[in-house]
């Protein structure tokens, strides 16, 4: 039973669960992810590891609900359990002392990359956090990232919260404040991490992005969830998920992560008028 | 009602062909194609059988399901007893009398064959098994022997686990299965789609496993969730099982295979399958069939299951591509027969050098080169090779890489283990037993993609060795 312990919103539909795994909790290296069903009828959800508390068994996980396995999952309340969970998947990031580490986070990328940063500091390694959002409303787990990190900058597009802009324009702040940095680690949307690996390349800073492709089993069988990074197919699901941005082939991940979007769009919308049907018959 | 008639009069009844749904009928559908023998046939059909002494059939079968037994109690009109005689050799007679590649096996060797067409053994496999369901379900499960206190960890749940855990489970061992995906049965139920094996068929056999108190557990990757030695040394498992398959989908590595549109056959099924994509109202999407021409690229059951599966679900022209021709073809013939039925085209001796972008990364077309078949290679098979100046192009909306796959990935860090270079399990040839002590295993992860009745029969093996190694931990050491 993967009970929920705790929900909170932390955004406008982003929410932040406890669930009990503790086989998983207990497993649980920084970079690796779960795939979890929230209902039986549920698509599999991949879902980063944001961190694991051992002794409660429990692991922390940051879901923004864009679609409707993650409205399903973003619907269940405390105490509910969620049909599936299976993991930790994937390769363990690697971890070592490479002197300033600059963690980028866009939008929940920021959680994506939370466990890394996190192992870093751990190792020795000092940390700037950039995690960026939309506006003041978006901002999330700035308490979270304050502990973790040396420097933390929140961005807000805006200028609503914390300082204005885009991350890929504060990474390239700070490099013209003539900050040296040994290595950049991305996590958030796709354009963002390919922008970044473009500044870093630049730089010559070796630079880790977390790829987030659609993906089915989780486990390597369907090929569904592939790249090319350097001209290779590999499967994210256990290849990955980080891999060298200098290498990875964002363009074709690109398309391949829009592949569905229209039909997801048709589900959506069918779910909705059913649900618009049933309420109109409740009535 | 024994059979009298006279062999002569056995040999002239024609092989009955099973009733199915109507070719244009089914590819508007995801029910199965095969409707089973009714009675009459089934007795009709038993009656060819001539009972041969050294019944050459049960040789041909990779179990020795002691076949003529089998079909002489069809014959008798106990059903019940010929399930029981099936029952012997073959724990899941229905999911074998379906997919068995029969005309390679038991059919194969039928003395009947050797002038006219083979005793539909396959055939009367699913009726036996189908027709005694439900009062099979309804016995009593039986008295197993006392508990011996051992346990035992199987790690999949694809045939060769199942068999495997109803031998040790009779033999009074404590016994679990492990499962990463959310449902039991392996390809089983990822894999070959309803129309062939429908799903209630699987589930059906994993109660019986249950009833017989088998522990399933999903969710659960080895590997990853728990290890090896996790499981041994801090969970008591006395001995382990690896029955992880080839799930690994290989891909061409032709240029622009990396457009939206194509994708691997285990990626096509495993939506439709085990995320039921095939009915409506599930939430796994899938690309829009309707009216587009689609190219299977391979030649096996995984690839026929693909095409077959984009007819159903609305495709307007299905090719297959296979590099090789038509006599290689390493599917099961009844589905070939079902394919051709159903409009499938084949286009033989043909191989993709490079696909096509409409412009926006979406598939458009594929280059294909003619083949020639030139001497056999170590296997046997004649290998193709490319004929200069053939190549011709394609039109194209999607594409399914069928060309195979390697094991799971998942426990190639496991220290102790031992792999190929094809990455298959290294394992002793008798002992079945991996290059980790108390650690055995058998089915695709050995063989690579085999057969269904293959991993079964290695699972019935490992279980007798399981057993062998378990009851030696019991005397004491010297
Ligand atoms: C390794 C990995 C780790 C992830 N970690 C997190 C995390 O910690 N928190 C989090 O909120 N999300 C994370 N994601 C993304 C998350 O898995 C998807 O948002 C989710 O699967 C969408 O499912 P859905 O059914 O709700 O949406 P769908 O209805 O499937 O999709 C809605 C829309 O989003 C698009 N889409 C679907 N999946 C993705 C994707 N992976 N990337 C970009 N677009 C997509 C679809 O094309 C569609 O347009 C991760 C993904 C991966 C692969
Ligand atoms: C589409 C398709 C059609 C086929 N058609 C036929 C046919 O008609 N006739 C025939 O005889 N054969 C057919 N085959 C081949 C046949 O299905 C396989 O040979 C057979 O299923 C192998 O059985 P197995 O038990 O070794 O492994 P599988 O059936 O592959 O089962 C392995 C299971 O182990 C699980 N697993 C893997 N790694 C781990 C791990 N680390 N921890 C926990 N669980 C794990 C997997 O999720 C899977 O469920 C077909 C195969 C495919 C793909
Ligand atoms: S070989 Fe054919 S005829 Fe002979 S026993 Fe087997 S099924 Fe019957
Ligand atoms: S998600 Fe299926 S192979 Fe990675």
């Amino acid at each position: 039973m993967f009970e929920i312990k705790t929900k909170t919103k932390i955004a406008p539909d982003i929410f932040r669960f406890e669930i009990y795994a503790p086989l998983i909790a207990k497993k649980f290296q920084a970079g690796q992810f779960i795939v979890l069903r929230p209902l039986e009828s549920s698509e599999r959800v991949p879902l980063t590891i944001m961190k694991a508390n051992r002794e409660a068994g429990t692991i922390t996980l940051i879901v923004k609900a864009i679609g409707l396995s993650t409205r399903q999952l973003a619907e269940l309340k405390e105490g509910d359990a969620v049909a599936d969970l299976l993991g930790p998947l994937g390769k363990p990031s690697e971890i070592g002392k490479f002197g300033t580490v600059v963690v980028v986070g866009g939008g929940v990328g920021t959680a994506v990359a939370f466990a890394v940063a996190q192992t870093l500091k751990e190792a020795g390694n000092r940390i700037i956090i950039i995690s960026g959002a939309r506006d003041q409303s978006f901002v999330i787990l700035e308490d979270d990232l304050r502990e973790i990190s040396d420097e933390l900058i929140m961005a807000t597009d805006d200028g609503s919260y914390g300082v204005k802009g885009f991350v890929t324009e504060l990474l390239k702040d700070l490099y013209r404040k003539g900050e040296q940095i040994d290595r950049v680690i991305a996590a958030g949307p796709l354009p963002m991490m390919k922008l970044i690996a473009d500044i870093t390349r630049e730089h010559g800073t070796p630079t880790i992005v977390s790829l987030n492709p659609i993906m089915v089993d989780g486990i390597g069988m369907c090929g569904g969830c592939r790249a090319l990074v350097n001209g290779k197919i590999v499967f994210v699901c256990v290849d990955g998920p980080e891999f060298d941005a200098h290498q990875v082939d964002f363009d074709s991940l690109m398309r391949r992560n829009n592949a569905y979007r229209d039909i997801e769009q048709e589900k959506e919308h069918a779910c909705k008028l059913d649900a618009q049907i049933e309420e109109m018959k409740r009535a | 009602m024994p059979n009298d008639l006279p062999l002569k009069e056995r040999m002239q009844i024609a092989r009955h062909v099973m009733p199915a749904q109507d070719a244009q009928v089914r590819i508007t559908n995801f029910d199965e194609v095969n409707l089973g023998f009714t009675p009459e046939l089934a007795r009709e059909e038993a009656m060819r059988c001539l009972q041969c002494k050294d019944a050459p059939c049960s040789q041909g079968c990779p179990v020795h399901v002691h076949i003529p037994d089998f079909i002489n109690q069809i014959v008798e009109g106990d059903m019940l007893k010929a399930a029981d005689v099936l029952l012997q050799d073959n724990l899941l007679p229905a999911i074998c009398g379906r997919v068995c590649p029969q005309e390679k096996f038991c059919e194969s060797r039928c003395v009947l064959g050797k002038k006219g067409l083979p005793v539909a053994i396959g055939s009367l496999e699913r009726y036996t098994a189908d027709a005694t369901a439900n009062q099979r379900a309804a016995r009593p499960v039986g008295d197993l022997p006392p508990a011996t206190g051992r346990k035992v960890a199987l790690i999949g749940s694809g045939p060769a686990s199942l068999a495997c855990a109803g031998d040790l489970i009779r033999m009074g061992h404590a016994v679990t299965v492990f499962e990463a995906l959310h449902a039991f049965g392996g390809v089983l139920v990822y894999g070959i789609p309803e129309f062939r094996l429908p799903k209630r068929i699987v589930e059906y056999e994993v109660n019986v496993l249950r009833r017989l108190g088998v522990r399933f557990e999903k969710n659960v990757v080895i590997g990853m969730t728990l290890t090896l030695n996790e499981l041994m040394a801090d969970q008591g498992y006395d001995a382990v099982f690896i029955g992880a398959g080839a799930g690994l989908p290989h891909f061409l590595g032709v240029p622009g295979e990396e457009l939206i549109g194509i994708y691997s056959s285990n990626e096509l099924l495993t939506r439709v399958n085990l995320m039921k994509a095939y009915q409506s109202g599930a939430v796994t999407p899938i690309f829009s069939y309707q009216d587009k021409t689609v190219a299977v690229f391979g030649a096996g059951n995984t690839a026929l299951d693909s095409a077959r599966t984009a007819l159903r679900l609305g495709a307007k022209k299905v090719h297959i591509i296979y590099r090789r021709s038509e006599e290689e073809m390493p599917a099961r013939h009844e589905e070939v027969l079902h394919a051709k039925e159903e409009g499938v085209e084949f286009t033989f001796l043909a191989a993709p050098l490079e696909f096509i972008d409409n412009g926006q990364g979406w598939l458009k077309g594929v280059r294909l080169q003619r083949m020639q078949l030139g001497e056999p290679d170590q296997s046997g098979r004649r290998s193709p090779v490319p004929i200069e100046g053939s190549e011709f192009t394609m039109e194209l909306d999607l594409a399914v890489i069928a060309i195979g796959n390697s094991s799971n990935p998942l426990l190639r860090d496991t220290p102790g283990l031992q792999f190929t270079r094809r990455g298959t399990l290294e394992v002793g040839e008798n002992s079945l037993q991996t290059t980790k002590k108390g650690v055995f295993a058998g089915g695709d992860i050995v063989t690579g993609g085999a057969t269904v009745i293959s991993a079964m029969g290695a699972g019935r093996q490992a279980a007798q060795e399981i057993n062998r190694y378990l009851l030696e931990l019991n005397q004491p050491a010297g």
